[in-house]
């Protein structure tokens, strides 16, 4: 059974590997991205001071702070992701308008400094609650969702594609005639692919982590663990979609109808906090958005093992139910 | 008598609107070359695809040595479809690798290109051989784990004459070593030089079996004349003689071959176009079918 494994394994990363315009472009587009990103986010900040403030409504007659020109005043609705925000430099301090007033402000910030002595002059009762944290760039934010989204789309496209063509050229249907199994062949796409994403993904992590000048709060093999399961996942998923089917607009239709959602959704290009709670149990229905979770968690929280726990089994329990039902419904030839 | 390596019996497959196999049966003995021949739209696709374990049959059954398909004749056949596409990016002896992987026991890489004259080959992009030399790649697949049943459906299709010849050579000497071989085939030259028992199909059904020499002695005790269609008047179709329309000639079987060219003179039918030949396995279908077989 291995060495039927081994030799399709190896075949198909000849393939990938060999393939030069594939392998370009799967490294090409992430680092384009995170490029044009880190240029058009990671300048200097705006002069503008950005104050969470939690409550539920801003009474400017009760509160002139609120007033303060040269101030971005955002509703937050969570008290612990407002809370990051201030630790991460998102906003610049943090006012909770429900008695008693309270206000965070993050010690190590300057622009925390200047808008702590503004809200004071306004409101000089206001109860300190000091915290520390280095800034959160949005590049840096952006970082691992740029990872992910790369990941996803190889995963989906990079083995649906593969293995529709191979079926409509009736190479499935050869390698039903030997004594390969469908779970032995489709574990050597899943190895192949898992083993062609990490390798993409550790070039694409140190590459552009050292061109913007990224550091990961967290354990580094605690990352990876996030990467493969996450993988794993997406793997599974885009094989659900090419188990069975023969044409092409169809796999391309469904694997768009897959990805535009997770594109949008998983929290790549913006956090989803504040959003409807139906579109966040959308989202929490997606992979990409455990990986997104669980990586940001590690990457800039640095949280450990029981953090991302829930992330983690969700996402090893989609690869096994997506697997089974791919191998499955799996068919060698076109029917 | 020795249990046939495979057994065929009342085999059918049923689509939503055609009978491709309407319940056939033959025997395979060890050792032979057994080619099943037919028009296109016969079933003798079908027929070998159920052989070969690929397509389920409807009802009916398939026995290799006496047992139902299973792993044991999974390791030991060797398979070589109508249309294969490998893998892209792929020299020749790397394509040749990836299925020796896919068996426990088989010939070395290098033996299997020595024996399909792909040695030279060897380090060649897979997509870019010419036709003769791709069917020497999928025949070299095919006999990568020493097959005892090598089924061969359509080998030589679309292949220039000097190509088909080649690979006829290769079957040949596969045939030397006593290997079981089912071919598929519509090129009655083929099955004449390459089979030892054969079997006719024609919408469905087995229409003839048994060697192709016993067959066509059973069948014809004549010889054929052939004459251009143009050249022969149609004033002498009335003529006293057993004659049969092909696409571009007419053709008369009989058994006194002086006396027909006596008729034949008689009425002044041109003669210096005429072939005279013994029947063959195309014949043989004409005779059975009553239409010719279509390519």
């Amino acid at each position: 059974m291995i060495r039927r494994l081994l030799s399709v394994l190896h075949a198909r990363n000849l393939e990938f590997l060999r393939d030069r315009g594939t392998l370009v472009f799967t490294l090409l587009l992430p680092v384009t991205l995170v490029i044009g990103m880190g240029f058009v986010f990671g300048g200097p900040e705006r002069p503008l001071f950005k104050v969470g403030v939690l409550a539920g409504r801003l009474d400017g007659q009760a509160h002139p702070f609120l007033h303060e020109r040269y101030v971005a005043f955002i509703t937050l609705a969570d008290d612990g992701a407002a809370l990051r925000k201030v630790t991460h430099q998102q906003v610049d301090l943090l006012l909770d308008l429900r008695p008693p007033e309270r206000y965070w402000v993050n010690t190590d910030s300057p622009k925390g400094y200047i808008v702590e002595k503004l809200l004071l002059a306004a409101e000089p009762a206001a109860v300190r609650e000091p915290v520390t944290g280095a800034a959160v760039r949005y590049v840096d934010w952006l970082f691992p969702g740029i990872l992910g989204m790369n990941m996803m789309f190889s995963c989906l496209f990079g083995v649906g594609y593969v293995v529709l063509r191979y079926r409509k050229s009736g190479f499935l249907k050869r390698l039903h005639a030997t004594p390969l199994t469908a779970f032995e062949f489709l574990s050597a796409q899943v190895l192949s692919r898992l083993g062609l994403i990490l390798l993409v993904t550790t070039i694409l992590y140190a590459g552009i982590g050292t061109l913007i000048g990224f550091h990961n709060a967290g354990n580094l093999l605690l990352l990876a663990l996030v990467g493969v399961v996450g993988a794993l996942s997406m793997i599974a998923l885009g094989l659900t979609i090419a188990a069975r089917f023969s044409s092409e607009e169809l796999v391309g239709g469904l694997l768009n109808v897959l990805t535009w959602p997770m594109m949008l959704l998983s929290g790549i290009w913006f956090s989803l906090e504040g959003s409807p709670r139906w579109v966040q149990w959308v989202a929490h229905a997606f992979p990409l958005t455990h990986v997104l979770d669980a990586a940001r968690a590690v990457m800039l929280d640095g949280a450990g093992l029981p953090q991302i726990a829930p992330n983690l089994l969700y996402l090893a329990a989609t690869a096994l139910a997506f697997l089974a039902f791919g191998a499955w419904s799996f068919r060698w030839r076109i029917e | 008598m020795s249990t046939p390596i495979l057994e065929v019996r009342e085999l059918v497959k049923q689509y939503p609107a055609t009978l491709a196999v309407a319940g056939v049966s033959f025997s395979v003995p060890e050792g032979v070359c057994f080619g099943l021949l037919g028009p296109n739209g016969a079933g003798k696709t079908t027929t070998i695809e159920i052989m070969e374990g690929i397509l389920p049959p409807s009802a009916g059954a398939v026995c290799y040595r006496g047992e139902p398909l299973g792993n044991r004749f999974r390791q030991e056949a060797g398979i070589l479809f109508q249309k294969t596409a490998l893998q892209d990016f792929l020299t020749v002896r790397q394509c040749i690798a990836l299925f020796r992987g896919l068996y426990t026991t088989g010939l070395e890489v290098d033996e299997v290109m020595r024996l399909c004259a792909l040695e030279k080959l060897a380090g060649r992009d897979a997509r870019k051989l010419s036709g003769g030399q791709q069917q020497r790649l999928l025949l070299a697949i095919a006999l990568v784990n020493d097959p005892a049943v090598l089924f061969l459906d359509e080998p030589t299709t679309g292949l220039d004459p000097q190509a088909r010849r080649n690979f006829w050579e290769l079957v040949q000497s596969i045939k030397a070593r006593r290997k079981t071989i089912i071919l598929t085939t519509h090129y009655m030259e083929e099955a004449e030089l390459l089979c030892d028992e054969i079997v006719i199909m024609d919408r469905g059904r087995i229409i003839a079996q048994g060697p192709p020499r016993r067959l066509l002695h059973e069948h014809f005790a004549e010889v054929l004349l052939e004459l251009p269609r143009q050249e022969f008047p149609p004033a002498a179709r009335t003529l006293p003689l057993n004659i049969i329309d092909a696409s571009d000639r007419v053709e008369i079987s009989t058994h006194d071959l002086e006396a027909t060219l006596r008729t034949l003179l008689e009425a002044k039918v041109p003669l210096t176009n005429l072939r005279i030949r013994p029947a063959n396995l195309e014949d043989l279908f004409l005779e059975l079918t009553g239409t010719e077989l279509r390519p």
